[in-house]
């Protein structure tokens, strides 16, 4: 017969992909059902997805006005901020939500199969929903300020797969370990709120760059801490694609940022296919 | 014939932890413990772990068409094996393959959202079940009809009373269309009247030739849908087989004949002003009797106690079959009693009840309020050693649960 399932402890199922495509639709389903809920019983709805990043970028431009970080040349300090906002939110929030998505779902994990990916990767679709949303607000501040992108943007669309990626890989490797140590959300919260200052969202990675250099030898050692951080290589590309010339991009630290994004997409995924299979036990 | 599911050694164990109490790990405890067992290396009775197998060694066949019945008290291992079978979690042991798709149903309703409509629900769960979004649409109206749900289809589920919900959800899952499909206890919800419905559907879906595997506590429920039947026990098979085999494996290890039983107290007993305590089966010389052979008269005496005095007093004897269907309930004429000790006796001298085992329910009350009521009261058995039961009419046919006879008169015209 055409469709054989065998099950054995430890076997590694050879039709995983496989599933993971035949389940495609239960994976727009999933998504198609948390963007109902969230809009169903909201006052403002779709607003939401506008006056959040439109708060953080008043509150992120302050604090960069307010330590006089410096802006590079030609740029309003509001899109060098903004430009960096969006893929923020859309980390931190795809991030804790796929973080969260196997807790949430725990009555779907302990009653039906199905490949447990779609979970987590359902969440994300929702989140950028929201960033296309806001997207638009973004667009509008670039024609109040009338700044032209330049053909940049175009490369855009990478650097919001490198936004998926980075969130991906951290969120299934949360989520995993959050099914058997629920403390695991506490780090959430806080990678969450301790990632806005440690990224180039007030202020940008050349101004990072520059003050770090001035230190010596301790500078040094906080680079290349700081360009371990996979969302400074997202929000460096966020910002180079929209901002154009203006911005330049510090390579080293860029693709040690990309690769380290790629490093926990890897470990996220081992460890996720990994465990899975004892989730409906340990949940 | 090519077996459709090959189950083979199958085994599932799970570690009990008897120190936390808490569901699940917290990583803080992990990290301590491995401190202090850093400082007491060799203290073993720090974590004590007990292993528990759910399932063990577990082989059976499942034949295209099969309808099997899996039966077996709780903690068998009957939700373990299906929850193995729909690959919702892994065996420690053994192994099993199925050539075809399967499509489990392990609670109703799964993954309904009380925030969305009707509609909507209808192609989440659909989806959850894995149909997809085309076959939902070709069936939509079909299940809609089914739930009885046209008027609410756009109103949240979260607003249906609990009896359209569960109608709703149990229409998505009836109108699954797998190869095999895996049942756990659905029909346990909803009202008689839909079980009804839900019980016909399973009837004319393992009629079109798909396999079904059912779990139920609902032992008519299994009998009329099931031709095969496997019986588990604390994790072991016990029998496999023709259904009506292992139903009277079932009844065997699970009834044990006695002559009396204990009733166990109501929980409510400072509230009632009375309560039966103890029951009897006698033969028709008030000789207590384990068992009756078949077509003698046998005779129930109930002991119980009046608290305080209890005006308009009845007591009632009910016979029901193993399979909890009744049979018969007889009422004691009311009476005002006072305190005191008494005991009631309820005689059968007309109806004959075939060779087997019968379940006693009690039932006390005083001005039509019920003070007790208790099924299972004590077991009768009947059995096949008299000279009624060697009727070779009653040996060679299903002659029925009664064995009285009409009165019929032949005549010529």
């Amino acid at each position: 017969m055409s469709y054989r399932i065998v099950i054995e402890p430890g076997a590694k199922s050879k039709n995983y992909w496989k599933d993971l495509w035949a389940y495609r639709g239960l994976f727009y389903f999933l998504a198609w059902r948390d963007v109902l809920v969230r809009y169903k019983q909201a006052a403002i709805g779709i607003g939401w997805s506008v006056i959040r990043p439109l708060l953080t970028i008043a509150a992120m431009w302050f604090i960069g006005a307010l330590f006089n970080s410096k802006v590079p040349d030609g740029v309003p300090r509001v899109l060098l901020v903004s430009a960096a906002t969006l893929p923020w939110t859309f980390f931190s929030t795809a991030f804790s939500e796929a973080s969260n998505s196997l807790i949430a779902n725990s009555n779907l994990l302990s009653k039906v199969y199905f490949p447990r990916l779609i979970v987590p990767v359902s969440t994300i679709m929702v989140c950028l929903i929201d960033f296309f949303i806001s997207f638009i607000l973004l667009a509008l501040l670039m024609v109040v300020y009338r700044y032209v992108p330049d053909w940049r943007i175009l490369l855009m669309p990478l650097f919001l797969l490198l936004a998926v990626v980075t969130a991906l890989g951290t969120g299934l490797l949360i989520a995993a370990l959050n099914v058997k140590y629920r403390d695991f959300r506490y780090i959430v919260s806080f990678i969450v709120q301790f990632g806005l200052y440690a990224s180039p969202v007030a202020f940008s990675s050349e101004d990072v760059y520059h003050k770090l250099a001035q230190l010596g030898q301790a500078g040094m050692v906080l680079k290349v801490i700081y360009s371990l951080n996979p969302v400074v290589g997202v929000i460096d590309g966020f910002r180079w694609s929209i901002l154009g010339s203006n911005v330049s991009i510090y390579m080293p630290g860029f693709l040690c940022s990309i690769a380290i994004s790629f490093f926990f997409l890897f470990l996220g995924v081992w460890y996720f296919r990994r465990t899975e299979r004892a989730f409906a036990d340990v949940i | 014939m090519e077996p459709l599911i090959k189950v083979e050694n199958l085994g599932k164990k799970y570690v009990l932890s008897h120190k936390r109490p808490e569901r699940y790990v917290a990583l803080r405890d992990v990290l301590s413990n491995k401190v202090k067992s850093i400082f007491r290396p060799k203290d073993n009775t720090f974590h004590p772990t007990e292993e528990f197998w759910a399932l063990n060694d577990i082989s059976f066949d499942v034949n295209p068409g099969d309808r099997v019945g899996i039966i077996g008290r709780n903690g068998a291992g009957k939700s373990t094996l299906l929850k193995i079978l729909s690959r919702i979690t892994e065996p420690t042991k053994g192994r099993v393959t199925i050539d075809g798709r399967v499509s489990s149903l392990l609670e109703v309703g799964t993954g309904f959202h009380p925030e969305l409509t009707g509609r909507e629900n209808i192609f989440l769960n659909g989806s959850i079940l894995g149909m997809g979004r085309k076959e939902i649409e070709a069936k939509f109206d079909e299940i809609v009809a089914f739930a009885e749900v046209e008027k609410f289809l756009d109103t949240p589920v979260k607003r249906y009373s609990s009896g359209m919900y569960v109608r709703l959800a149990f229409a998505v899952a009836a109108h699954l269309e797998p190869e095999i499909l895996i049942v756990d206890e659905v029909l346990a919800v909803g009202d008689s009247a839909f079980q009804k419905k839900c019980l016909g559907k399973m009837e004319e879906v393992s009629g079109q030739g798909r396999t079904i595997l059912f779990v139920s506590h609902n032992m008519q429920a299994v009998q009329t849908l099931c031709n095969k039947g496997i019986l588990l026990h604390k994790g072991n098979l016990i029998h496999s087989g023709p259904m009506h085999s292992v139903l009277e494996k079932y009844l065997e290890a699970h009834a044990s004949a006695d002559s009396s039983y204990e009733i166990p107290l109501p929980k409510n007993i400072a509230d009632i002003s009375g309560y039966a305590y103890k029951l009897q089966i006698e033969d028709i010389n008030s000789n207590s009797v384990s068992e009756v052979p078949m077509g003698e008269h046998w005779q129930v005496r109930i002991f119980f106690n009046i608290t305080k005095a209890t005006p308009h007093f009845v007591i009632a004897l009910g016979v029901s079959t193993m399979f909890d269907m009744p049979l018969q309930t007889t009422w004691s004429a009311p009476k005002d009693l006072e305190t005191g000790e008494y005991e009631v006796v309820f005689k059968n001298s007309d109806i004959i009840y075939t060779e087997g085992q019968y379940k006693l329910v009690v039932g006390l009350s005083s001005e039509k309020r019920v003070m007790q009521y208790t099924e299972g009261a004590g077991l009768i058995t009947i059995s096949d050693v008299s000279a009624v039961a060697n009727d070779e009419r009653i040996i060679n046919t299903k002659s029925g649960l009664l064995i009285n006879q009409m009165e019929t008169i032949i005549t010529k015209k």
